[in-house]
């Protein structure tokens, strides 16, 4: 109780430097927060084209409709494959019409194949595993062909791969020049109340009753600091929603993460400075 | 009480700065530590309250040693021990009773046994009208014996000074020294480190005189030698 009332005189008595404390958390949590959610975004928009992962199996003419509707239940049953839907050549005539637009009329009279359209679960839209279901699917005696498009999926596959890394890497230093701020100005903070620290030692306080109110005057600047960059970063989601391109935001889930993040990096910055101060003395 | 056996305190980069002390003060004496700048009084002072421990040999404090006391130790230590340092080391954002309480507080004193306590100490001093006022509003004199109400608030048995007068004028001076002889005349004993040679003479008070980190002279083996005498 005593160490929650010393944390909140320091915020009082001290109104500047905590200030300056919970901004300089809350702007390397935003340029964070950003970074985020560019990532977000791009991976959205990398699962939203990985959803159009599609395999179509071109079904030879004469095939009768009851043994296309038994592989398409069998070929769902994979344990890969999250729908097998039948398309009839009228359906694919139709569809194509339909897909072309102001071209229909180059399928006046034209005659398609039959298919089976294979759509597969997330997580299993990899080209491996498309490959590997394709060639179980062309084991169907019947099955003329089939299309996946294997070249966009590996070229997908390799722009997921480098947003993925390029992503870890540069989170990592994102968050690692975050602690660096924020363990400086923690710092800043504990050489403030240095003489205080030497008073409390000089007096019998043990070093656990010294670090206590620095540890939650940390938590307590990063969850604000925290707080204060996802309202940034929401107001920066909002001007980029209006005027540039529509955006995804964080979901509750990741807000939470981001708001532990903040109080994490808030109390072990403290810590950290606190213990170095303490054995310096 | 306090004890010292041949205690050396060295410093990669300085040297020594405490060579080979062997000491005891016993409870309730009042003792002068002087010697010329760098003697290594300040020294021998943190070896007492175990800011610094000996290189070799051994400190021994009301029961805690230097060999094997823990961080705990050491602070459960300074609970009984009352330091004053010649620039005060006041909070100058708190009060007299704030600084005197603050003492209490960190120790983890009940908050009803405080103020009682903090109020005796500051009458104890001088200053019971001045509760109230901030460091800055106080005289040097005022400031320190502030800072000697708040080393007498948990009731030590010793109060280590290092150079309290050392930013006083004479009558200042005289007015700390009175306090802190009122203090060892009702049981605790004084560690006092001094330039003040002046001060020194006029008492009859046991005076240790320190010269490059060794004692030069104590005034205790030299009572001694003539009882054997």
């Amino acid at each position: 109780m005593r160490s929650l009332r010393d944390a909140f005189v320091t915020f009082r008595r001290t109104p500047l430097l905590s200030a300056l404390s919970v901004t300089t958390i809350a702007f390397s949590l935003f340029a964070f927060g950003l970074f985020g959610l560019v990532a977000l975004n791009i991976r959205e928009a990398l699962d939203r084209l990985e959803d159009r992962v599609e395999l179509r199996a071109f079904i030879a003419e004469g095939t009768p409709t009851e043994s296309i509707a038994i592989a398409a239940a069998d070929i769902a049953t994979f344990p890969e494959v999250l729908s097998a839907r039948t398309v009839s050549q009228d359906e694919a005539l139709a569809r194509a019409r339909r897909e072309l637009g102001e071209f229909r009329d180059v399928f006046e009279g034209a005659v398609l194949p039959a298919s089976i359209d294979v759509r597969l679960k997330p997580g299993f839209r990899d080209p491996v595993t498309v490959r590997s279901v394709a060639a179980r699917v062309n084991t169907f005696a019947f099955v003329d062909d089939i299309r996946y498009g294997e070249e966009w999926i590996q070229k997908l596959y390799r722009l997921r791969t480098i947003a993925g890394i390029a992503g870890f890497v540069l989170g990592l230093a994102f968050a690692s020049v975050s602690v660096i701020i924020i363990g400086a100005t923690i710092r800043m903070a504990v050489l403030a109340r240095a003489k205080e620290i030497s008073i409390m030692r000089l007096v019998g306080a043990t070093d656990s009753y010294i670090r206590r109110p620095f540890l939650l005057e940390g938590f307590a600047k990063g969850v604000m600091g925290g707080l204060l960059a996802l309202l940034l970063t929401w107001l920066a989601r909002l001007l980029i929603d209006r005027y540039i391109i529509e955006t995804v935001f964080f979901d509750q889930r990741m807000t939470a993460v981001g708001l532990l993040f903040g109080a994490m990096i808030g109390l072990l910055g403290s810590a950290v400075s606190v213990g170095r101060h303490l054995r310096s003395v | 009480m306090i004890r010292f056996f041949n205690a050396t305190k060295s410093y990669v980069r300085t040297g020594t700065a405490v060579h080979d002390v062997s000491l005891h003060v016993g409870k309730g004496e009042f003792v002068f530590l002087t010697g010329p700048s760098g003697a290594g009084k300040t020294t021998l002072l943190k070896m007492v309250y175990m800011e610094e421990r000996p290189t070799s040999g051994e400190v021994r404090v009301s029961g805690t040693s230097s060999l094997d006391a823990t961080g705990r130790d050491v602070a459960r230590l300074r609970r009984k021990l009352g330091i004053v340092f010649q620039d005060f080391r006041l909070l100058e954002h708190r009060t007299a009773e704030q600084n005197v309480a603050f003492a209490l507080e960190v120790t983890g004193a009940a908050r009803p046994t405080i103020g009682p306590k903090v109020a005796r100490v500051l009458t104890q001093v001088g200053l019971a009208s001045k509760g109230t006022a901030y460091p800055k509003e106080l005289s040097g004199g005022e400031q320190q014996r502030v800072a000697i109400a708040r080393a007498l608030v948990n009731d030590p048995f010793v109060l280590l000074a290092d150079e309290p007068t050392g930013n006083l004028d004479d009558r200042a001076t005289r007015g700390i020294f009175q306090l802190l002889r009122e203090i060892n005349a009702a049981g605790t004993a004084i560690m006092m480190a001094t330039h003040n040679l002046e001060l020194i003479r006029r008492q009859e008070f046991r005076t240790i005189e320190m010269n490059r980190g060794g004692i030069v002279f104590d005034s205790a083996d030299q009572a001694r030698q003539a009882r054997e005498v």
